[in-house]
């Protein structure tokens, strides 16, 4: 590995010597129940709150405390930090940072706003959104649209170092936060849409400077596979595992971007994300030279690195040789569950492409894959015999392959469409249950594939698709649902009318909450997903139900502001191909109920 | 790129001409589009209308023609990330099938080779320079027939049912934009 250069020794014995500050602040801070630091509630990713205060009985009296307008109107997803007496609120593009004053009514203590070069807002493939600032150690890190990582002092909002990840030019920007570990910030990138070349980086958490970046996609000493080390579902990858797995040179434009979240092990010292989607859409395009799938390798994987090196520990492809566009980005929620009667340290992620998995977070061996939506209908499930030639990998139901359909014909009635029967919108797991909650899409797609070429900065996608509702069923484009990760079975399921794009909330009051499309915040019982609560907030949700505490008083707050990609379709509402057969939601566009705005809400009981 | 250059050209010429023409376009709009679709005139499976406009063409029983088909596909693979399905519009995009009820075919050529921006506080959208992009430049007719038609209101949600098959001339012109990059 061309990395492990004299300086770059130096670098790590230095930061040995010098205690990890960051690392012990967040998990110190993310296991306080009063504050939220980080996006994601904790390394674990579980989005659970060990408050109390608001339950299944008294949740039906909360009101709205406070609100916030942002002054932006694009979509507003992540949610805000709370850190002591202070909150933090972040918008999408142009990236304002607010700290606001809890002890005072929200009043402003410092607002900063970067300056951004506009060309970057049409170079994000589905709205400028923008998943949330993180906290470390009296920092705040703001990883701006066009891929400006800024260090912020907590206290003054005064810069104290920024570096450029990416180049907007060529399609590269950041919609994500970033993963404080350590002394370092990891970050990732967007633009699998126009052809970039996906990579996670890690920064020194003190002075901005690159410690160490792995890409997706490329030779060993690029990917930071180890090819003796570095295994997926029990074997060494072996040598040049990416490469082998492409045509020619088409990795040098073939995305796996790194845009969702990512989880952290301490005691591993794993991280744990999701890579994306091979460019083009077009998979004809990506063909072997004989004309034959080939797998893209390591694009649609999840994958467990070394937080201080980088290096791969295991990786697994969920979708090789992607034809629908499922990428593989969605969270890791790491939990210690009974998996088929055996406790394990597991990891579970719901993937785009429909499937729940569950694996040993420690190994990367696969222990469940299910559907987690019955519509689910391009693979016939993942052969899970270890000794088949085909273990690990999804079995892709013909009529459904948009490859062997062809390119220049339409391949009908794929489910799920591309938004995945999750996107970006991260679940929750509570210990009370040992259910994750799962906010999901209900939406079916007609695919059809052509030749692009491809121009450095410019959209290289390739396909035309037509959405839909889930044909015969309940007529809506979405549910919410618990999911038994042991067993790989849906425990209950709540159908929503549109799309559930907002990140769950469970909490130890028993009470599970979500934002909607139209703009309800709700909250469930955890038992059965029963509404116990609902509230209509200014504009529609797609942003992450996050709690906290002050002056000992429990709060929940959310961000509205409807966009992202649900704003591409569903504002408009999405065609029906069996149009006046009667279903009652499918027709009507998300502007018959919400407009665009930024508001943040936060509840209490009176 | 010569040939994109060149259609480039043409398009600022066409839009110094047609500058005056634009404001009195709103006032007989229905008139116009009745007889713009009556004065058509097709060769080799594309029309255009008296005036040299590029133009759609949907028979009596729904049958497309085949560039209408194309700036379906095109559209829904390089615009509709933006501008929402059909050209409906997206919760952070114009819906184009409003903007092509007023835009000339000369504005609409301009704004989608040169880009155009909205910076105001309460507001920033960017439509992106796409004059070098081939997947939208050689087929920008097509994109335009088919959204004009949407915005005519003549061309349901959705992909066409029935269309023309591909003409000879679409594969030579399509080979020859690729190929002069």
């Amino acid at each position: 590995m061309h990395r492990h250069t004299l300086p770059g020794v130096l670098l790590a014995l230095t930061a040995f010597a010098v205690p990890a500050q960051a690392n012990k602040d967040v998990l110190d801070r993310s296991a306080d129940p009063n504050q939220w630091v980080i996006q994601t509630g904790d390394y674990a990713n579980q989005r659970y709150s060990k408050l109390d205060q608001i339950n299944r009985d008294n949740v039906k009296n909360l009101k709205v405390a406070w609100t916030f307008s942002t002054g932006v109107l694009r979509g507003h997803e992540g949610a805000p930090l709370v850190v002591g007496d202070v909150m933090y609120v972040h918008t999408p593009f142009p990236n304002i940072v607010y700290a606001l004053d809890l002890k005072n009514d929200g009043k402003i203590l410092w607002k900063y706003e970067p300056k951004q070069d506009p060309s970057v807002i049409p170079v994000m493939c589905c709205d400028t959104v923008y998943r949330g600032v993180a906290h470390a150690d009296g920092t705040i890190y703001l990883h701006q649209a066009d891929t400006t990582l800024v260090a912020l002092d907590a206290a003054t909002g005064k810069e104290k170092w920024k570096v450029v990840n990416g180049d907007p030019k060529k399609g590269e920007t950041n919609t994500a936060t970033v993963l404080p570990v350590k002394d370092k910030v990891i970050v990732g990138i967007s633009g699998a849409e126009f052809g970039v070349r996906g990579s996670v980086t890690a920064y020194d958490a003190k002075t901005g400077k690159q410690v160490w970046r792995a890409y997706t996609l490329g030779p060993d000493n690029e990917t930071l596979f180890d090819p003796e080390k570095t295994m997926s579902l029990g074997k060494p990858v072996g040598k040049d595992s990416s490469l082998k797995t492409w045509t020619g040179d088409q990795w040098k434009i073939g995305g796996g971007s790194a845009w969702g979240w990512y989880s952290y092990d301490p005691e591993t010292n794993l991280f744990y994300y999701g890579t994306a989607n091979p460019s083009t859409w077009n998979p004809v395009q990506r063909a072997s030279a004989d004309g034959k799938p080939i797998d893209q390798k390591w694009t649609m994987s999840i994958i467990a690195r070394d937080a201080d090196t980088g290096v791969a520990r295991w990786a697994y492809q969920m979708t090789p040789f992607d034809e629908w566009d499922y990428d593989g980005i969605n969270e890791m929620i790491l939990a210690d569950i009974d998996v088929k009667g055996q406790k394990r340290k597991a990891l579970v992620h719901f993937d785009r492409n429909g499937l729940g998995y569950t694996l040993d977070r420690v190994t990367g061996e696969l222990l469940v894959a299910e559907k987690y939506d019955p519509a689910v209908n391009w693979t016939s499930g993942v052969v899970m015999d270890k000794n088949s030639p085909q273990y690990g990998r999804p079995q892709v139901v013909k009529q459904y392959s948009t490859f062997q359909t062809g390119q220049d014909k339409n391949t009908k009635g794929v489910c799920p469409a591309a938004l995945g029967t999750k996107d970006q919108q991260p679940a929750a797991f509570s210990p009370r249950t040992n259910l994750f909650y799962v906010p999901t899409n209900h939406v079916c797609m007609d695919y059809e594939p052509f030749r692009v070429s491809y121009t450095a900065g410019q959209p290289y996608v390739g396909a035309t698709l037509s959405m839909f509702p889930a044909p015969g069923s309940h007529g809506g484009m979405g549910n919410f649902i618990a999911w038994d990760a042991g067993q790989g079975k849906i425990a209950w399921s709540k159908p929503e009318q549109f799309s559930v794009w907002s990140g769950a909330l469970a909490t130890a009051g028993g009470v599970v909450f979500y934002g909607t499309l139209e703009g309800y915040i709700k909250a469930v019982d955890e038992k059965d997903g029963k509404d116990l609560f609902k509230f209509k907030t200014p504009s529609g949700i797609i942003g992450n139900v996050m709690t906290y505490t002050h002056g000992g008083k429990q709060y929940v707050a959310v961000l509205s502001g409807v966009g992202g990609r649900a704003g591409i379709g569903l504002a408009a509402g999405l065609t029906n191909p069996t149009d006046g057969l009667g279903a009652v939601g499918g027709y009507a566009g998300l502007r018959d109920y919400t407009a665009l705005g930024g508001t943040l809400t936060v509840f209490t009981l009176p | 790129m010569g040939l994109l250059v060149k259609q480039i050209g043409f398009v600022l010429v066409l839009l110094a001409a047609l500058t005056a023409l634009a404001i009195s376009q709103t006032v007989a709009q229905t008139e116009k589009k009745e007889a713009a679709q009556t004065d058509k005139k097709e060769k080799d499976g594309k029309w255009e209308t008296a005036d040299g406009t590029p133009t759609y063409n949907i028979g009596s029983d729904g049958t497309v023609d085949w560039y209408t088909f194309s700036g379906f596909r095109r559209y829904h693979s390089e615009c509709h990330v933006c501008h929402g399905p059909d050209g409906e519009g997206s919760s952070y995009a114009p819906g184009l099938i409003q903007s092509l009820k007023t835009m000339s075919y000369a504005d609409f050529m301009a704004v989608v080779a040169s880009g155009r921006e909205v910076i105001r506080a309460d507001k920033q959208s960017k439509m992106p320079a796409l004059g070098d992009n081939p997947n939208v430049m050689c087929y920008i007719d097509d994109i335009y027939v088919y959204l004009k038609a949407r915005a005519d209101g003549v061309l349901p949600r959705g992909r066409p049912a029935k269309r023309i098959e591909k003409p000879a001339t679409a594969e030579q012109t399509e080979k020859a934009c690729f190929g002069a990059r």
